[in-house]
Parts: C-alpha cells; structure tokens; sequence
C-alpha cells in the first residue's frame, strides 16, 4: 500500500492510500467460465493504534482501490496505519507517519 | 481427546485450502480480524437501494443538500469512477455508495467513528449509465443523495 498522510491547517488530517488488489468483480467471463470474484472486503483505518474508520467493500470498487479519507486530532510524526481482509482472507498492513 | 488434540485435527483437515491462521482462527485459537465486524453479504447482494438499505438495517431515505456527491457527469471508462461523499449533517456515523444498476446495489459502507470527519474518496467499477447513490446516517435519521453518471463504456467486464 503507498499511504500518504498530511495534516492541514484546520488539524485535520487527509489520508490517501492506494492499495494493489485485483478487485476480481466476479462477473468477468474468461474461456466460458466466470472468473470468481477476489476483492477488499474490509479496511480499518488506524492512529496511533486507535481506530478512526472502518469500511466494507464489495467488488464494485475499482482495481488498485484508492481510499481517501479524513480525521482529527492527529499530529505530524504520528502513526496512521491501513490494513484491508479480502474476501480469501488473505490481509496486509502498512503504516506511515503523518507530514 | 484433549482440546489441542481436536483443534490439530482440525488444521490438517482443513490445511488443503486454508492458510494456517484462518484454520486456527476457526478452531477459536487466534482472533479472526473479519471476526471484528462480519461482512454483510446479504447486503452486497441486494440488487436496488431499498433492500440493500433493508439488510443494512437502514431506514428509507430522505434526500439532503447538506449531503454532497462529487461524481463527474460522464465517465468515458466505467472502470474508474471517481466518487466522493462528503456529509454536513451533525452527528454522521454511517455513509454508504451504491449504483443503482450494478448486477449489485451496493459498493461500499463507510463506519465514520466520532474523529473521523464524514469525508471519503474513492473510485468505483459501474456496468453502464445509472444513478449513483450517497447515504448518510445521521443522529438515526437517514439521508441521500443521488446523482446520474452517464457510462461510455462499461466497466463489469473488469
């Protein structure tokens, strides 16, 4: 995942995040067959360990999704960390530090 | 049979598919991170915006302009939509996305906890021109806004 974190001058943190999934929307039909659907099924969106979003996703968001999203009460040199599940169970997560 | 006895049982008859975690999980030795808040299949599934609101345990809506949907009239690739919701309303704790005629309602549920602000991006596959589709929940009462994005070329098939 690539997260950029900043944080603005009303103190209120923008996080972008770009994740590398195929996004499979189950609904593609390769050589006869439906390829089946793979995608990010849940984000959670942490600072300094405490959790500041969740989200549920279904196969409809893009391939390579891009999630943007906003908090407050977070400062530079703080943690934000993403991590997603997929619909395999397979997760990741990966942090940064806010600039 | 001791317990640790039936939970190795278990791992080598589910070790074809599984990986090792998810096996532990399931015998209740590891916490399952899906185990957080369970996927809301019946959700995903609905196919128009009222059942989909219904299995999300959501009231119908009622449209709001505090209720903002950035959506560009016209998508030439439907793979690639880029959306963004952002809510006014006091007290938000819920957003939602659907597209009305995607083979599936909904695409995405949004929990926004009390520092986040009501306030997300993202970008969405959509089959063809359709309404698009924001919900907030907001202080219990629920609120939408709808906006149509006219599909040059689909984008299901990917």
């Amino acid at each position: 995942m690539r997260i950029r974190a900043a944080v603005g001058r009303d103190g209120i943190v923008e996080v972008r995040v770009l994740m590398s999934h195929e996004m499979e929307s189950g609904q593609r039909v390769e050589a006869g067959a439906v390829v089946p659907a793979w995608f990010i099924s849940q984000v959670t969106a942490t600072h300094n360990g405490r959790t500041v979003m969740t989200a549920q996703w279904g196969p409809s968001v893009s391939k390579n999704p891009y999630f943007a999203f906003k908090f407050r009460g977070g400062k530079a040199g703080d943690k934000v960390a993403l991590s997603w599940t997929d619909n395999r169970n397979e997760t990741r997560s990966d942090e940064t530090t806010i600039a | 049979m001791t317990a640790l006895d039936e939970n190795r049982r278990k791992l080598l008859k589910t070790g074809g598919g599984w990986s090792l975690a998810a096996a532990l999980a399931a015998a209740g030795m590891l916490p399952s991170r899906a185990a957080l808040a369970d996927w809301n299949k019946s959700a995903f599934d609905g196919k128009n915006v009222a059942e989909t609101l219904k299995a999300l345990g959501i009231e119908p809506a009622t449209a709001s302009a505090s209720l903002v949907l950035t959506v560009p009239d016209i998508a030439d690739n439907g793979a690639v939509v880029p959306v963004q919701i952002a809510s006014r309303l006091a007290g938000t704790t819920r957003l939602a996305l659907m597209v009305e005629k995607n083979p599936n309602t909904l695409t995405a549920v949004f929990e926004i906890l009390p520092d986040a602000v009501a306030d997300v991006s993202t970008r969405i596959k959509m089959a063809q021109t359709s309404n698009v589709v924001a919900i907030a929940v907001a202080d219990g009462k629920v609120y939408s806004a709808t906006k149509e994005v006219k599909v040059t070329l689909g984008g299901c098939g990917t």
